[in-house]
């Protein structure tokens, strides 16, 4: 039959050739993009998301990089700067180391005061020496120090000592001085030791002193500098101020957003691993399998996320030494797994009916490549928007533990500890609470914004109408 | 409908177990023990202490007492504070937290609404811009954050006005609540504000409005009758969540407000590590989410007729 026909033919095979070919007369197709090339462009049209990104970017390289350009010691004390705010004045006055004072001997003064309560001596943050002349009646007295300046009738403040004469009318003060404005009031006792009506009060403004030596160990000066008494020298320099133990706050800051970020991006990735090794096995598998897969998973997402959080740590325990921030890690991965395993379980349900996946099975493709080639790259986009809301949602979880106290341990600093301590002294030191509290609010609010962003430009169907 | 809440009820209980059971097992894999303190005890006291918290029996025997215990509604002794049951504290101070989370979870739920309906309505102008501002604020601040300027804002005030117009810390008249849980239903505000938003924006758009404006109705009775009756739903939906949020973030605003809750009182366990208390508390508040979840899942499917339960 084949034969026949080849030989009835009149055609030869030459009358297949292409008579000529035509040339691209136009062409409207662009170069093709891929699925992340589109979702770069599209991100990089979103202003508030490229802002975020930069700005994740930026505390990336300040965490990594800033402790070279600042190396710092965060658990270093300067106890000659507790509590200081940025940009406060530094400069400290060179004195001779300390001398045991007798009561009696006083350095020339040039006080306005000459009578009544006042300065024996210049007054700095070595001692404060006090000097009175003696009250009509007074048995002893009662010397008060106040931080607040008084008004007739408020409490006088910090009773620091009683003289046991009516004549013992000097008084030193060496007790934990900073340099600030201090009140003092000296109260005549009676015969009793009650407190009588007659009282003086002097405002005493105390000095930074420091004394050659110990700004020769500190490398404040050369170890040949000759400086007298009175000179001046600057202090270290702490350019966000400084904690209520004296640690440099930028050092504490870099190396608690290295805590603090660490935990926000490396909890999230392992659980959202999990998350997706468990959902693909679970949607994959089917059936009974997945069935029991997936009731687990309803059982731990049923579970009080931070109190379990909180319980955890507690099991897991921290030793001597140790920085708390593995099992705080560990702990979170155990919680949070389900919600992306849900997740990535549906979305490869919905995968396998594709027609796709059908026609790439029926051109011999296995369950292997499947599962790498078809199903992950495209849950990927879905995945990748839950790490970057998972992550704001890890560092304030950080912070929340770290603000009970059920975080890092010290002297590990993180942002949710720092805040913890900082808010202590919120109302002296506002400083101290503000900066860890704002750079954690900063991070929340890129990741999210960068999420929002992520989340448009990834994935079609879930954009938001914004 | 009976038998979806009746299964529901099940699963709850199932829950609850495996929480109750979770927290035992956490609590027995602590490092050292509870009976462990500064005092160094000779060994007929410690072992007297064990045979009376039950601690020398066998783990196995353990679990089932405890898991008895429960079932009685019995969560044990202190052991931190001398002969006070579980059950007092829970008793004495979950009222208080409870008040507090209602207060906030009201503020949460009415400013949410009302916010996220009016952004909806002014979209893309200035009332919807500086809202829409404040509510990312809300959402990226910490809620400890919020408590500590709450607080530093009455002191302020009250300084300012020289009287002390609302009290900065404590509990027990309506002028203690009122400030904690404003700060506690912030978060919660700004997410429901979010949330009511974008269904408004869906709501606004849809058919039966369009026929309803064709109708020739007043715009109020469009608003209040069609709109905001239908965007409210989804709101209902996360308030199982903002519920579990809310109970989570009473612990700091009880801390730094110094309010007698539950919340702060499970803290202070955590920290002085009293095992019972924080199984017990534990247990509770699991127990109170897991079964709040469920009632508001069926108050969502009485609601939404359109949500059929099966």
């Amino acid at each position: 039959m084949a034969e026949a026909s080849q030989n009835d033919s009149p055609l030869s095979p030459d009358a297949f050739d292409l008579l000529h070919v035509e040339r691209r007369v136009q062409s409207l197709s662009r170069p093709s993009l891929s699925y992340w090339q589109d979702a770069w462009i599209r991100l990089r049209a979103n202003r508030r998301a490229l802002i975020s990104l930069y700005i994740v970017l930026g505390l990336l390289v300040f965490t990594l990089f800033g402790p070279l350009l600042w190396p710092v010691d965060p658990s270093a004390q300067d106890l000659d700067q507790i509590s200081r705010p940025p940009g406060a004045s530094r400069a400290a006055v060179i004195v001779d180391p300390y001398q045991p004072w007798d009561g009696k001997s006083f350095s020339p003064m040039q006080a306005p005061v000459q009578t009544g309560l006042r300065l024996a001596e210049p007054a700095n943050a070595q001692a404060v020496r006090l000097l009175w002349d003696p009250m009509p009646g007074a048995a002893g007295y009662r010397i008060y120090r106040n931080i607040f300046p008084m008004n007739p009738g408020d409490a006088l403040g910090l009773p620091l000592a009683e003289t046991l004469t009516g004549a013992d009318t000097t008084f030193e003060d060496r007790m934990d001085l900073r340099p600030r404005r201090y009140y003092y009031t000296i109260v005549a006792l009676d015969g009793l030791g009650e407190e009588t009506k007659a009282m003086e009060m002097l405002p005493v403004e105390v000095t930074r002193v420091i004394t050659l030596e110990e700004a020769k160990e500190r490398g404040l000066v050369g170890a040949d500098a000759q400086l007298v008494p009175g000179n001046a020298v600057q202090l270290a320099l702490h350019p966000l101020g400084t904690d209520y133990l004296g640690r440099d706050m930028l050092a504490r800051l870099m190396y608690g957003a290295r805590v603090s970020l660490f935990i926000g991006i490396c909890a999230p990735f392992l659980f959202v691993l999990f998350g997706v090794v468990y959902g693909s096995a679970s949607g994959f598998l089917g059936g009974r399998w997945d069935h029991l897969f997936m009731r687990f998973a309803d059982f731990v997402i049923a579970l009080p996320f931070l109190l379990f959080m909180i319980l955890f740590k507690i099991a897991f325990g921290i030793g001597p030494g140790e920085s708390g921030i593995m099992p705080m890690v560990v702990a979170m991965v155990m919680l949070s797994w389900p919600a992306t395993a849900r997740l990535v379980r549906g979305q490869i349900l919905q995968i396998r009916e594709e027609g796709y996946i059908s026609a790439s099975r029926l051109l011999g493709a296995r369950t292997g490549y499947l599962v790498l080639r078809h199903m992950i790259p495209n849950t990927m986009g879905v995945i990748l928007v839950t790490v970057t809301f998972a992550v704001p949602s890890a560092i304030f979880t950080e912070a929340f533990l770290s603000f009970i106290g059920m975080g890092v341990a010290p002297p590990t600093p993180s942002w949710g500890s720092m805040c913890n301590e900082g808010i202590k002294t919120m109302l002296t030191y506002p400083h101290e609470l503000i900066f860890p509290a704002v750079f954690i609010s900063i991070t929340v609010l890129a990741f999210n914004l960068l999420g929002d962003g992520l989340r448009d430009a990834l994935d079609a169907r879930m954009r938001s109408r914004e | 409908m009976w038998r979806y809440t009746l299964r529901r009820l099940i699963q709850g209980v199932i829950t609850v177990w495996f929480i109750a059971t979770a927290t035992f097992i956490a609590m027995h894999n602590v490092p050292g023990d509870p009976l462990s303190s500064d005092k160094a005890v000779s060994e007929e006291i410690r072992a007297n202490l064990e045979a009376k918290y039950g601690l020398d029996r066998p783990v196995t025997q353990q679990y089932l007492i405890y898991v008895k215990n429960l079932l009685r509604g019995d969560f044990g002794i202190s052991f931190t504070q001398k002969n006070r049951e579980v059950n007092d504290i829970i008793r004495e101070h979950f009222p208080v937290s409870a008040t507090l989370g209602i207060l906030a979870i009201v503020f949460a739920g009415l400013g949410g609404v009302l916010w996220g309906a009016l952004t909806a309505l002014y979209r893309n102008r200035l009332p919807d811009i500086v809202i829409m501002f404040l509510v990312i604020l809300g959402i990226s601040v910490p809620s400890f954050v919020f408590a500590a300027l709450g607080q530093l804002a009455l002191v302020n005030l009250n300084d300012l006005l020289g009287i002390s117009l609302l009290p900065v810390a404590g509990w027990g008249t309506v002028w203690h609540m009122l400030v904690p849980s404003l700060v506690l239903g912030l978060g919660t505000m700004a997410y429901l504000t979010r949330l009511m938003r974008s269904s408004m924006l869906e709501i606004i758009s849809s058919d039966f409005v369009r026929t309803a404006r064709a109708k020739g109705l007043p715009a109020t009775q469009i608003f209040t009758r069609h709109q905001l009756r239908n965007a409210i739903l989804p709101v209902v939906t996360v308030l199982g969540p903002s519920i579990a949020a809310i109970t989570t973030g009473g612990f700091v605003v009880e801390m730094v407000f110094a309010i007698p809750g539950l919340g702060r009182y499970f803290v202070q366990a955590v920290q002085q590590l009293d095992y019972t208390v924080i199984m017990g508390t534990t247990v509770f508040y699991g127990a109170f989410l897991v079964f709040m979840v469920i009632v508001v899942d069926l108050l969502y499917g009485w609601i939404d007729p359109r949500v059929r339960l099966e």
